[in-house]
């Protein structure tokens, strides 16, 4: 496949560049929606208890954000693998394998972030919810909602991570055409296999990508403030 | 709320109340009555123990030692006090949504919280900034906002850390009037405050604090006039008492 | 309000794009198999010519997960395929030793041909003799890539040193750089860094940054490349797609299949020799 004609794929709407796409956006975006229901509620509970031991979970997690995606696929593969504890499940080299190996590295970054925001605006709040005598559950709901721009942040950051990474999904998913092929994963074999000008126009979308999700950051930040943060 | 079922929250008794922080005496053996009737105002140097004796009374920090009641009850919740903290926070939100707010805390049925907020927001002077972001506003607007809030569920008691410490005169004078307005309504005034004028201004009782002690405490005028202790004297001389 | 008709609105159309996607693939797992095959063989287009004949043919729809030889052979002892497709004759015989499969069938063989850069400074463009030619790249120092990841090719490589009388793990030094990585990746760094390469012909035809690199070597029978295909033993593994799977060689080996393998054609030249009827392949 020449320059000219995998820009015109790209351009043309070709159905399995069109599949590559969507794969990758439900892979990401499904990762990051289980993340943020497990993740988030695990920032808030950390910001908002007092434990033995909390110190160190706060360092993990943070420590975590910087999970090597390599790493989480292989222990995620050998979880998965038929000859491993979870193999009856049959997940492997499925899209469900890339969302659960996705899942497990986006959780720290929401939940550390979340931990940092609530604990933030908890400690702000603090005096004034106590003064006004609010329960802990009303209590969590106002800091939840009130933060909810910053929390938005955080999900894009979760989403950005997903979007970007290849490690983890090439190895649990095998990078199988037609099924558990990605833009990242389609990249890494375009490019082994020289056809360096696909790999280019994949780029570019992924790229696209990539700078939506920051303006879309950037705009909850913008809105955040125009409520005064 | 109905008030003549609800028993009220004064007088605030403090018997021998310590309280210690990291081996440092905040208050020590503050013994104080705190009764209905026209604004207690406590003065005193900076670190005094003003904010703490405040906090304590509302109910949000425990002594170390000694006891507390409220109208002869330990340990009631804060159903009918309420506190401007000297550096109010605003919720992310509009001025009317933050009163809204502080009337569902204080149980106010939702049918009801609309007229209550338009009633509040007149009462502090800020008819028309309902959709304001509040957290936009000026500080003399803020610290009106927090008075709207704290009397939102309708306080017997009604306590001021230093309203008007960052105020200019104009804003001064704001607060000042809506503070008699509420006390003339028969709500109980604690204001802390480092400004003299204003204590004589406002105050029926004064409780002078020094490192954490009530030096001395009574009506204003016999306060300010004749000064029982020399600690009180040196202060309204405007020295420094170290 | 209207920050929350977004948010409610954003959240549908997440929760409908995510379920879509996995919707649209779960359909196609009943009549799937795995395939654990060699990246070189991926690279090659072999599979995005002869999968979907075999979807027309045999209704099986083949996932094909490309791996080095080594790797693709443990992804079958795991059981977390159904079929492997190689070319390593020796470890696939080990595979069948270990009882991993019941049989091997002989499939098809490309050839192997020698790769090197524009100045070729082991001066062995044109020779027909591969051992004299890792001899003489070995005596000049000359870089060389290697695939170093356990495939099939890199096997084959690690042979022919061998026969040139080389303990190539002793006696490697800077100028022999072993990456671990694919053919495609190893043909990209050979061109990056003027190196000659052992690479597969189907792989060399299908590569799209040749840059000034050129065949040096080609038509040795040394560098006969034969790849086989087994079945997991269903014994081991039992939720190996046993019939899926046998009905996938059975394509393979058949004269039809066969034919259709020799019909894959890469600028005009042909890239797999079918040779399943050979006892010796």
């Amino acid at each position: 496949m020449d320059g000219t004609s995998a820009w015109h794929l790209i351009l043309s709407g070709d159905p399995a560049l069109f599949a590559i796409v969507r794969l990758s956006l439900a892979v990401s975006l499904g990762a990051t929606l289980f993340a943020a229901l497990l993740g988030a509620p695990l920032g808030a509970l950390v910001a908002l208890t007092r434990f033995p031991g909390r110190e160190p979970v706060i360092i993990l997690l943070n420590a975590l954000m910087g999970l090597p995606p390599v790493v989480t696929g292989l222990a995620v593969y050998l979880l998965l693998s038929r000859s491993g504890p979870l193999g009856p499940l049959g997940l492997l080299f499925t899209p469900t394998a890339m969302v659960i190996t996705q899942t497990v590295l986006v959780i720290p970054i929401i939940a550390a972030l979340t931990r940092q925001t609530i604990e933030d605006l908890w400690n702000e709040y603090r005096d004034e919810l106590a003064a006004m005598n609010v329960g802990p559950w009303q209590g969590v709901s106002t800091l939840l909602w009130d933060a909810r721009f910053s929390l938005v942040t955080a999900l894009l950051a979760g989403f950005g991570r997903a979007a970007a990474e290849v490690g983890s999904i090439i190895i649990v998913g095998g990078n199988i055409e037609g099924f558990t092929r990605t833009m990242t994963t389609a990249i890494a074999l375009e490019t082994s296999k020289g056809n360096l000008a696909l790999a280019v126009g994949l780029g570019v979308i992924l790229l696209g990508l990539v700078v939506l999700v920051s303006a879309l950051a950037w705009g909850a930040r913008r809105a955040g403030e125009r409520l005064g943060a | 709320m109905n008030t003549a079922l609800y028993p009220s929250d004064l007088p605030i008794v403090f018997s021998e109340v310590h309280v210690r922080a990291h081996d440092t005496k905040i208050l020590n053996r503050v013994t104080l009555t705190i009764d209905s009737g026209s604004p207690t105002v406590l003065i005193g140097p900076n670190g005094s123990g003003k904010t703490t004796l405040l906090r304590v009374a509302m109910g949000l920090a425990p002594p170390s030692d000694g006891r507390i009641t409220w109208g002869s009850r330990e340990q009631l919740p804060p159903l009918r006090r309420a506190i401007v903290f000297q550096r109010p926070v605003m919720l992310r939100r509009s001025c009317a949504a933050n009163v809204r707010y502080a009337l569902a805390a204080a149980g106010v049925p939702r049918d009801r919280r609309l007229r209550r907020t338009t009633e509040l927001l007149r009462l502090v002077g800020l008819e028309g900034f309902e959709a304001r972001p509040a957290r936009r506003m000026s500080g003399g607007e803020q610290q009106r906002l927090a008075l709207a809030r704290a009397l939102a569920r309708e306080p017997d008691v009604l306590f001021l850390d230093e309203p008007t410490a960052s105020l200019d005169p104009a804003a001064t004078k704001t607060i000042e009037d809506i503070v008699q307005a509420v006390s003339s309504r028969g709500v109980k005034v604690v204001m802390a405050t480092h400004d003299l004028g204003e204590a004589r201004r406002i105050a029926g009782d004064i409780v002078l604090l020094h490192r954490g002690a009530v030096v001395e405490s009574g009506a204003a005028e016999t306060f300010f006039a004749q000064p029982a202790t020399e600690e009180a004297r040196r202060f309204l001389a405007g020295e420094l008492l170290l | 309000m209207n920050i929350q008709k977004i948010l409610r609105f954003a959240a549908l159309a997440l929760s409908s794009v995510t379920a879509f996607a996995w919707l649209s693939t779960a359909a196609s797992e009943d009549s799937s198999i795995v395939v654990a095959s060699t990246t070189s063989t991926q690279d090659s287009g072999l599979f995005e010519y002869l999968l979907p004949i075999v979807k027309q043919k045999t209704g099986v729809t083949v996932k094909v997960v490309a791996q080095g030889t080594g790797q693709a052979l443990d992804t079958g002892r795991r059981g977390d395929a159904d079929v492997v497709f190689v070319h390593s004759k020796p470890a696939e015989l080990e595979f069948l030793a270990q009882g991993e499969s019941l049989k091997r069938y002989p499939v098809m063989y490309n050839d192997f041909v020698l790769i090197g850069p524009k100045e070729d400074p082991a001066s062995i463009r044109g020779g027909r003799d591969i051992v004299q030619a890792f001899k003489a790249i070995k005596s000049k120092g000359a870089p060389f890539v290697s695939r170093g990841d356990r495939s099939g090719t890199h096997l084959a490589e690690l042979k022919l040193w061998s026969d040139a009388g080389i303990d190539i793990e002793k006696e490697r030094g800077p100028w022999y750089k072993s990456i671990g990585q694919g053919m495609g990746a190893a043909l990209n760094v050979a061109a990056a860094s003027a190196a000659y390469v052992l690479a597969d012909r189907a792989t060399w035809i299908h590569f799209n940054n040749k840059a000034d690199l050129q065949i040096d070597v080609e038509g040795d029978t040394r560098l006969f490349n034969q790849y086989g295909v087994m079945l997991v033993n269903p014994a081991r593994h039992p939720q190996v797609k046993k019939e899926l799977g046998q009905r996938f060689i059975d394509y393979l080996v058949s004269p039809e299949g066969q034919r259709d393998i020799a019909a894959y054609k890469v600028n005009g030249q042909q890239l797999f020799h079918p040779n399943a009827n050979d006892p010796e392949a």
